[in-house]
């Protein structure tokens, strides 16, 4: 019986096949293609669940990112707004991106950055008006970026001499930040808040000087140096090889006479070190204010965006941009369409499900039966 | 005339660019051995994929007994009464041979372990097979792991058995006995079909060889009419001669001293015991032994990878005269010592390279720390790059392109080419030549004989033991993880070798 139903049986349908690598012009035609999917999915969401024009929520997107006055919702924003939430996302993306560069899946930044606000407001809380505000500032971006650097290598360390979990690790120390900012705000302040408010709203003790009469220029300048930082120390320095050689294989490394736990450990501890940076950033240079979820989870998307930019730096510029210009957008128009705002969380999924959708038709190929012929 | 158990016909697979098979046709009969022969990347393995139904062809069409089949799963292939016994064993090793057998058959009536026994045992004697049902597969040897495979194919019915280099793994006298069982099969009216790449095999086993080149199916010859050249030639494409040249050691000298050395492993197994031998400058010291007797522990010991629990390591340094003791050392501190010890692992990939950089920091792997500059020096690397290429013959579109894309024989012109560029004293290379094509195994024996002539101490792991026999001056015999016997490279014969592989001695000295 198996018999028969074997030699009747057809050839499957589809089969997928490896491809070699794409040149680069077809593989960003696969991605536009990707984004006009994207696109034409959103849209007829929108028409079926809200029943909204999509051509105008898209308007109210694009406005909500480029900025505009909006005065029946209150909202007034500049672009350079958008640009500095990207840029803290992709300044989180930096940092996470030398320890995956490692295969160390370190997925602790924003607990990291969380501890570098918690040191950053400290400071500014304790040594505010104690010492010249230049003084302060260096103090405090030292002492975040000293405690963002441990916060990492806590984990490290145990990865490194036994062998622990580091993706468990520091995914618990995330939680451990958070209890520690509620206990610090629960001490300063005894009336119950969840947020210590405005810090140091009258003195601007320990804040960055504004730029452009904005206060978070100074935040996109820091950033912009770090990327370049990042490329030439990932690319073209000592230590960015090694990084290489043991993510590629530990193996070879310890072959080739590599110390692998110094390495892991150094390594992580940059990756801290710049999160604690962005957390004085967040800090110092744009919210004057601490909470416990201050840093909104771009720790975690900082994870995504490393990834989907293949943990080159200057891609994770527009990719960056990119999500943060869709939820920002998002959020404008789904509040200005007065819709459910869950719906902009939806569109930023479309579009990023498109663009990884995209990889496998870069990497397989997709063939369909032969039409055969009878006889 | 003998009945066709399967015809191909125009068999085509690609993968990406790489074309596997290309047009190949090609005919077993029933109660025939029919070797596959070709070399490592010829095709061999993905053609019988096919046919057990792990890949699907992108062109062609199979016939089983006449007929044309769709194979689209292993579980195809069963119900066509095909078995195929895989290069890597896939079985569960916490379970018994029964039950590994029996596993995922769903058969009618209630789980009896013992039916299955019996009819194992049943099957067992029918061709002459050594099994014992019940034992556990993790308490097996390579080649009782082997047998338990080829019930399990004959368990479900099998008729048509195909086996994937079923050699690699066995001792001379294992493969021997497996050659009768497959005749017994074979009388019995079973089509086998063997794939190899070693020729002295094929002669004495098959009825008729099929010979695979790049892809390409290039004929059917009978094995009776033919001989090893004109095998050769069809497999390589051209005449080659297969002498390897063996001059006499020059300045010997004690190069490497390793006395009573004892290893364990990670799992607390111990893995070497009682080793002692010397490497001398101006030889090569062969190392035969069944894969896994400790060969690589061994020479992970010697160059600082693996921890050593008892015995000494000395290396005499031919600059200083001084005696090293290289024991628990780590590869730097090995370096900063002078000791110029270049090693070519067994992973060529996971080891010795790195197969996602390209050949230019695959050199700097060995140098980039040259300079006090926190920046990379990329010239100095670039040249040796480019001189390795062009030297070696390296096939490659550059040295910018990742190591992984190069073909094996490449992949290991690219190791063995660094590491000799350091200019060692002491060369360590273990499997050098696994899954190379014929020329490119005869460049990697020349460099080896190279580096012997000009006074390097090379230790060779080799598998092959006619050419351990023919290119070493000594050969050390490794049975798990003790020294079992080191012969003269001139006067042994492989008889001689394979038993001292099997054999386990000095258990009785200590205990």
């Amino acid at each position: 019986m198996a018999e028969i139903k074997v030699k009747s049986a057809k050839e499957p349908l589809i089969h997928i096949t490896k491809r070699d690598d794409m040149s680069f012009s077809k593989s960003a035609l696969v991605h536009l293609i990707g984004i006009v999917v994207a696109v034409i999915l959103s849209a007829l969401l929108i028409v079926a669940v809200t029943g909204q024009n999509p051509l105008e929520l898209f308007k109210a997107m694009y406005e909500g990112v480029i900025g505009t006055s909006a005065a029946n919702i209150g909202i007034n924003k500049k672009y350079t707004e958008s640009i500095h939430i990207a840029a803290i996302l992709l300044c989180i993306s930096l940092a996470v991106t030398p320890a995956f560069k490692m295969k160390f899946w370190n997925i602790g930044a924003e607990g990291q950055v969380l501890m570098g606000c918690l040191t950053s407001a400290f400071c500014m809380l304790e040594f505010g008006g104690r010492m010249d505000n230049t003084a302060l500032l260096i103090l405090t971006v030292l002492l975040s970026i000293l405690v963002g650097a441990v916060w990492a290598v806590i984990p490290a360390i145990c990865k490194a001499y036994w062998n622990t979990n580091e993706t468990l690790f520091t995914l618990m120390m995330n939680y451990v930040a958070m209890t520690l900012v509620s206990y610090f705000i629960m001490v300063k302040d005894r009336s119950g808040r969840s947020d210590l408010g405005i810090l140091n709203e009258r003195t601007g003790y320990g804040y960055l000087p504004e730029l452009f009469g904005r206060s978070y220029i100074f935040n996109i300048l820091i950033v912009v140096g770090m990327v370049v930082f990042m490329f030439i120390y990932l690319k073209y320095s000592k230590q960015g090889y090694e990084i290489s050689v043991v993510g590629e294989s530990e193996n070879t490394a310890r072959y080739i006479g590599i110390n692998v736990k110094k390495v892991i450990i150094r390594t992580v501890a940059i990756s801290g070190a710049i999160c604690g940076l962005v957390g004085f950033m967040i800090v110092a240079g744009d919210k004057h204010s601490l909470k416990p979820d201050i840093v909104g989870g771009q720790g975690f998307t900082a994870i995504m965006v490393s990834w989907m930019s293949k943990f080159n730096p200057i891609v994770m510029i527009p990719v960056s941009m990119l999500i943060v210009f869709l939820s920002v957008g998002s959020k404008f128009a789904t509040s200005a369409f007065k819709v459910d705002n869950s719906i902009g969380d939806i569109l930023t999924a479309i579009v990023i499900f498109s663009i990884i959708a995209c990889e496998f038709f870069t990497r397989y190929k997709i063939n369909f039966r032969k039409a055969k012929k009878e006889g | 005339m003998k009945k066709a158990a399967i015809e191909l016909k125009n068999i085509t697979k690609t993968f990406g660019s790489v074309v596997a098979n290309k047009n190949v046709n090609l005919t077993v009969n029933r109660g025939e051995i029919l070797s596959i022969l070709g070399e490592n990347g010829s095709g061999k393995t993905t053609l019988m994929n096919m046919i057990s139904g792990i890949y699907f062809p992108d062109e062609g069409q199979i016939f089983v007994d006449g007929e044309e089949v769709v194979i689209r799963s292993p579980k195809d292939a069963f119900d066509l009464k095909i078995g195929m016994i895989h290069q890597h064993f896939k079985l569960v090793d916490v379970f018994s041979a029964a039950e590994n057998i029996i596993l995922g058959l769903n058969e009618e009536g209630k789980y009896d372990i013992k039916k299955a026994e019996k009819s194992i045992k049943e099957i067992a004697d029918k061709y002459s097979f050594e099994v014992e049902p019940a034992k556990k597969i993790h308490e097996m040897s390579v080649s009782e792991k082997q047998t338990v495979e080829i019930i399990k194919v004959l368990y479900r019915g099998a008729d048509i058995l195909i086996l994937d280099e079923p050699t690699a793994v066995l001792t001379p006298q294992e493969a021997q006995k497996l050659f009768a069982v497959l005749r017994r099969m074979r009388d019995d009216g079973k089509a086998i079909i063997i794939i190899t790449h070693k020729l002295h095999e094929v002669l004495s086993l098959s009825d008729r060889v099929a010979v695979l080149r790049k892809g390409e199916y290039i004929g059917t010859v009978e094995t009776a009419k033919t001989n090893e050249a004109e095998l050769t030639e069809m497999m390589v494409g051209k005449k080659i001669s297969l002498n390897i040249e063996r001059s006499e050691p020059e300045n010997v000298e004690d190069r490497l001293i390793v006395n009573d050395l004892e290893c364990i492993s990670r799992e607390g197994v111990k893995v070497l015991d009682d080793i002692t031998f010397t490497a001398r400058s101006g030889e090569i010291l062969g190392i035969a032994g069944i894969a896994g007797s400790g060969q690589r522990e061994l020479l992970e010991a010697i160059a600082g990878l693996q921890q050593v629990q008892f015995g000494e390591i000395s290396y005499n340094n031919p600059k200083t005269k001084q005696v090293e003791n290289l024991r628990n050392k780590t590869p730097m501190q090995i370096r900063e010592l002078g000791v110029r010890l270049s090693f070519v692992p067994e992973d060529r990939l996971g080891m010795g390279l790195v197969g996602n950089m390209d050949i230019i920091d695959n050199m700097m792997l060995r140098s980039y720390r040259k300079g006090k500059s926190v920046f990379l020096e990329r010239k100095a690397p670039k040249d040796l790059a480019q001189h390795i290429i062009e030297d070696l013959e390296v096939v490659t579109p550059g040295a910018t392109t990742p190591v992984r894309r190069l073909s094996g024989g490449n992949v290991q012109k690219v190791l063995v080419g660094r590491e000799i560029a350091a200019s060692p004293t002491v060369l360590m290379a273990a499997y050098p030549v696994r899954g190379l094509d014929i020329n490119s195994s005869y460049t990697i024996y020349n460099l080896l004989n190279e580096q012997k002539k000009k006074g390097v101490a090379v230790i060779f792991v080799g598998e092959d033991l006619d050419v351990l026999i023919e290119l070493c001056d000594r050969i050390m015999v490794i049975g798990s993880g003790r020294i079992t016997g080191i012969v003269d490279g001139r006067t042994a014969t492989k008889e001689e070798i394979g038993l001292l592989m099997t054999k386990s001695s000095g258990g009785e000295n200590n205990g």
